[in-house]
């Protein structure tokens, strides 16, 4: 199973411990996580189920192409790391 | 006469009493993070605080009664696949909400009814006290709304919302930039208004056209619903038929550009206004912060600024900054700058509770 890891800033607004889901794409794996933790969904991903603007996801430390649909291969050993992306400032 | 107002500030949400005839920062919730506005709901004492958490994205919290409760965000509906929608400049509209920008609480008889206004131009209602939202279909499908554009914001968004003290089956809300809108029917359906707004940023055969009118701030008089008031991005109008028509109120000192007004609950030839120099110069003329006021709808405005600074004042006041009590007795004005200042005598005379706060978005009393 995969494993997901996210920002420690996040936490002090939802509690978002290190988890492992199973799935062959980021969002399969995403929304096995955020089932359990339905809270946690809307902090990462906005109202169309994309990435947020100024969130970005790593996986085994390439960062994923495709925000929308977040398609991008996961083995069943990786890593995902969902991170807050520096955009500037 | 309320002795409790909340401040929503880039960095947290500040509650300020009444203490002994001063006023006082008793508290601070979500200290460190971007309060964009508050609602106290008066018919059950429940407050809502929207947070913009920028990453992370837009949330609202209720109150509860030992602090604060996270609840569901108003959330677009999905857009359909292959669907797309650009703005003015050819950029792809994401219907997600990006801000919370107005909350109005329904009416009477409707408890639990809040109405919640966002960018990029959705409205929502919640039935429940918040705990699920409705998108207003009617409104967010209508052909018009695809021409709303930003303003001072990237999207265009829903900033005003008025219920009908007669009847809450009649609510208006007004968009920067989109003009005002009217519901007779609970929200099922939507028409617009403001006959009589003119835009001079518009060539001149489009400056009337009620849908390309910058309101900032649209406000209803309680006991006498039938007088609105409008401060608009190049103007102050008047109306005296629920905002179907609007007068334009012209030769203001010192100046008729400005974000917020309030009008007065019981008397509606009763305003008050923040000016700033002019859209491009978005700072009080002179340096002196002034608050307007018309006891006549407009004919004459006294210029208020006693308390307020009056020497290298740069404070601007957003259209959410601006609040009056229910009696209409107290008013209360927050800054850009972190000045909060509060009149127990209708403006005539201020006096500052802080010139260190964090910049103001929001100001209420609760």
């Amino acid at each position: 199973m995969a494993k997901v890891v996210f920002t420690p800033n996040v936490q002090r607004h939802v509690g978002c411990p290190t988890a492992e889901a199973a799935g062959a794409t980021v969002r399969e794996v995403l929304e096995k996580v955020f089932a359990d933790n339905p809270q946690a969904r809307g902090y990462v991903l906005d109202d169309q189920a994309a990435l947020r603007r100024h969130m970005t996801i790593f996986v085994d430390g390439q960062m994923i192409r495709d925000r929308a649909r977040l398609a991008d291969p996961v083995k069943d050993s990786s890593t995902i790391h969902v991170f807050q992306a520096l955009s500037g400032g | 006469m309320s002795d409790r107002l909340l401040v929503s500030t880039r960095k947290g949400l500040f509650t300020v009493l009444r203490n002994g005839g001063d006023w006082e920062i008793s508290g601070v919730d979500f200290l460190g993070d971007n309060v964009t506005l508050t609602l106290t709901d008066p018919r059950d004492g429940k407050s809502y605080a929207a947070l913009d958490h920028g990453h992370f994205g837009v949330k609202l919290h209720r109150s509860t009664a030992n602090g604060w409760e996270e609840i569901p965000t108003p959330a677009y509906p999905p857009k359909p696949e292959g669907y797309q929608e650009k703005d003015f400049w050819g950029r792809e509209i994401n219907w997600t909400t990006s801000k919370i920008w107005a909350l109005a609480a329904g009416g009477p008889n409707e408890p639990g009814t809040i109405w919640c206004g966002t960018l990029p131009g959705g409205l929502f209602r919640s039935n429940d006290h918040g705990q699920s939202w409705e998108i207003m279909r009617s409104l967010w499908d209508h052909p018009l709304r695809k021409k709303w554009n930003g303003g001072g914001a990237d999207w265009p968004g829903i900033h005003s919302i008025c219920v009908d003290p007669r009847n809450a089956k009649q609510v208006s809300v007004a968009v920067s930039t989109g003009g005002i809108w009217h519901t007779a029917d609970g929200g099922k359906s939507w028409t617009q208004r403001g006959e009589g707004m003119r835009a001079e940023y518009m060539p001149p055969e489009q400056a009337h056209d009620p849908n390309a009118q910058d309101v900032h701030c649209l406000a209803q008089c309680r006991a006498a619903p039938q007088r609105m008031w409008v401060q608009h991005h190049n103007g102050i109008f008047v109306s005296s038929d629920e905002g179907k028509t609007f007068t334009e109120i012209t030769g203001v000192e010192p100046s008729v550009f400005g974000f917020p007004v309030v009008v007065h609950p019981k008397e509606p030839d009763t305003a008050w206004f923040v000016p700033e120099i002019k859209d491009e110069k978005r700072i009080p003329r002179e340096g002196k912060l002034a608050v307007t006021r018309t006891r006549d709808g407009g004919k004459n405005f006294d210029v208020l600024t006693k308390g307020l600074p009056q020497t290298h004042a740069y404070d601007v006041v957003y259209r959410h900054a601006l609040a009056l009590d229910e009696p209409g007795a107290r008013l209360a004005l927050g800054s850009t700058t972190g000045g909060l200042w509060v009149s127990e005598d209708q403006g005539d005379s201020w006096a500052c509770v802080s010139h260190t706060l964090p910049p103001i978005y929001a100001v209420r009393f609760a």
